[in-house]
């Protein structure tokens, strides 16, 4: 979902956090909310909403470029380390094969390759999700630990330049939100 | 975007070939093709008998792995319980539908066994200690035997569980699923086995001193890999003609584009694997398959397998906008079809002609043969039922997909 960050918010309050009860009612509330033009906010489910991406409206993430740069960067240096040892370092003769026997380094390239777009991935969503965080505002909210349970959230930041904190919460509790909270910054 | 689908019910006329709908002639043109091409077959292979049956033989090997494919898709999603696919599922059944069809086909192969099979010549076996060895297994009555064998239960398994799942189309008796899941699992170890074996049999016999243990995973790479980008193409064609439109959406093609991804991946994972010891340990009576596949435009052959059937694949199908887009997936999965054909022309040809790799006429006239009988019983059993299992009840999941 869109990212988190350790941005603070110039205000007192981090911002508004509304509750749903039904996935449904979220993925249309997700809509509205893309719709009515706000750009930093996120939604929060306890698994893995299917389109719920195209609802928010959320860019592709960089992420796939990563593990592809990362893949290709380990295949070569696989490739290179042994064509540079096989072949011209120390070259010797083993079972009658010419020097440079590229079958030979399909193996270790494959598994560079798969090694490091792992590591790209793993790392990569990492750096992008701005991980390891300790600490969000939004725990604050006590009823936000159900997102990891039997409930369905959306937060909307102060600082994002349609945030009205009167307006906005009309607009969340028009879309069926169950209860909408202010959430404090500190 | 819109909201997800909230559509859960399907009427057998919504996903039935509408009438007058020019999908009613398949039958009828794909008759006309395969008579044009089984009589093309007979007049270019006069004289040549042995070109002609190989020929036959890639024809037959080609459009049998794709229903063999449809048949692992079918039993595979019974035996994962796979939700997202059901609505492509009953177009895999049709496709594994054709099998009993191949019992027929195989009958110019039983004629032309001398010419394609070395064993099966009187004395092959006098001067060759590996063929006596051999030959109780390779003996042209087992053979034949075990033919019948792979036929009788390739063709109950397919018509079992498409006759089946029709039945469910009419009561949406949940118990037919359950029954088929249960099966689903020795069927799919039955197939694997006689699948591996008729692989053996039928393409690596014809070099009999040769072997490799794990041809028969090769070809099975093969047949569903090209199993999934049928389907793709299919359904893009479906979709195209004006039907299911609002049935299989972009989410399917999304997952079928998957499939033919990761399993192209597969197909060279196997095929190197197999080129990798071989090369290793470089014996001779084993790298000698190779040899014949090293040998004058032969070369040119391997090259462009290895590139077309994986590398190229391998990046077009990567990224997601290309399975998402129906004419970029049909494409690439025309194109993995064409690399599989070529593939099944690169086991077979090179022992019958050495050192030639461009197909004959006779190869173009066996596939329009055997390719037009297989689209016409295709196309005639899609007039016969509903396209998608319309009482499944995994269907609305898979519907709530169309979107996705």
């Amino acid at each position: 979902m869109a990212l988190l960050t350790h941005d603070l918010p110039p205000g007192p309050d981090y911002g508004l956090l509304a509750e749903f009860e039904r996935v449904d009612d979220l993925y249309r509330a997700c809509e509205r909310v893309r719709e009515a033009g706000y750009t930093r906010w996120d939604a929060h489910t306890p698994f893995p909403v299917h389109g719920l991406d195209g609802a928010m409206g959320l860019k592709s993430s960089l992420l796939p470029w990563i593990v592809l740069g990362m893949g290709l960067t380990g295949a070569a240096l696989g490739f290179g380390l042994q064509v540079w040892v096989h072949s011209y370092e120390y070259p010797l003769v083993i079972s009658g094969k010419p020097y440079f026997s590229w079958p030979a380094y399909v193996p270790i390239t494959f598994e560079l390759g798969v090694l490091f777009g792992a590591l790209g991935a793993v790392f990569g969503m990492f750096a992008i999700n701005r991980l390891p965080m300790h600490w969000h505002p939004l725990f604050n909210s006590e009823q936000f630990e159900r997102s990891s349970d039997d409930r369905f959230f959306i937060s909307i930041e102060s600082w994002d330049p349609r945030f009205d904190a009167v307006a906005t919460r009309r607009l969340l509790e028009s879309l069926g939100a169950r209860e909408v909270t202010t959430v404090g910054a500190a | 975007m819109s909201q997800p689908r909230t559509r859960l019910v399907l009427r057998p006329e919504e996903a039935s070939i509408p009438a007058g709908h020019g999908l009613h002639r398949l039958p009828l043109i794909g008759g006309a093709i395969g008579i044009l091409g089984i009589v093309g077959v007979a007049v270019l292979g006069g004289g040549q008998p042995q070109q002609m049956y190989a020929a036959w033989l890639v024809a037959f090997l080609f459009f049998l792995s794709l229903a063999l494919g449809s048949l692992y898709f079918v039993l595979i999603h019974y035996a994962v319980q796979a939700g997202w696919g059901i609505v492509v599922r009953r177009l895999a059944e049709i496709g594994a539908s054709t099998i009993p069809l191949f019992a027929l086909l195989f009958v110019p192969i039983i004629l032309g066994m001398r010419s394609l099979y070395p064993w099966t010549v009187p004395g092959a076996a006098d001067h060759d200690a590996a063929l006596r060895w051999k030959a109780p297994f390779l003996n042209p009555g087992f053979f034949l035997t075990r033919a019948g064998i792979y036929f009788a239960l390739w063709s109950i398994m397919a018509l079992a569980w498409s006759r089946a799942s029709r039945r469910q189309d009419a009561t949406g008796d949940l118990a037919i699923s359950e029954r088929l899941r249960r099966f689903s699992g020795p069927a799919l170890l039955l197939l694997a086995l006689t699948q591996t074996f008729a692989a053996f049999d039928w393409i690596m016999s014809m070099t009999p001193d040769w072997y490799s243990t794990i041809f028969g995973v090769y070809f099975f790479s093969g047949a569903f890999v090209s199993a999934a980008a049928l389907l793709s193409l299919v359904v893009v064609l479906l979709r195209g003609s004006g039907l299911l439109r609002d049935v299989i959406g972009i989410g399917h093609l999304h997952d079928l584009g998957k499939l033919v991804f990761a399993f192209s991946c597969f197909w060279a994972y196997i095929a190197f694997s197999q080129f990798f010891l071989i090369w290793y340990g470089n014996i001779p009576e084993e790298t000698i398959w190779y040899r014949a596949r090293l040998d004058g435009s032969w070369k040119a052959a391997s090259a462009i397998l290895a590139v077309g059937h994986f590398i190229v694949p391998f990046f077009f199908f990567m990224g997601r906008t290309m399975k998402r887009r129906p004419l970029a997936l049909a494409s690439g999965a025309a194109w993995v079809l064409l690399m599989h054909l070529l593939d099944i022309h690169w086991l077979v040809m090179p022992t019958v002609r050495k050192g030639v790799a461009a197909p004959s006429l006779l190869e173009i006239a066996a596939l329009l043969g055997v390719g037009g009988v297989f689209v016409a019983t295709a196309g005639w059993l899609m007039r016969r039922q509903p396209l998608v299992p319309v009482k499944d009840p995994r269907l609305p999941e898979s519907l709530s997909m169309s979107e996705a």
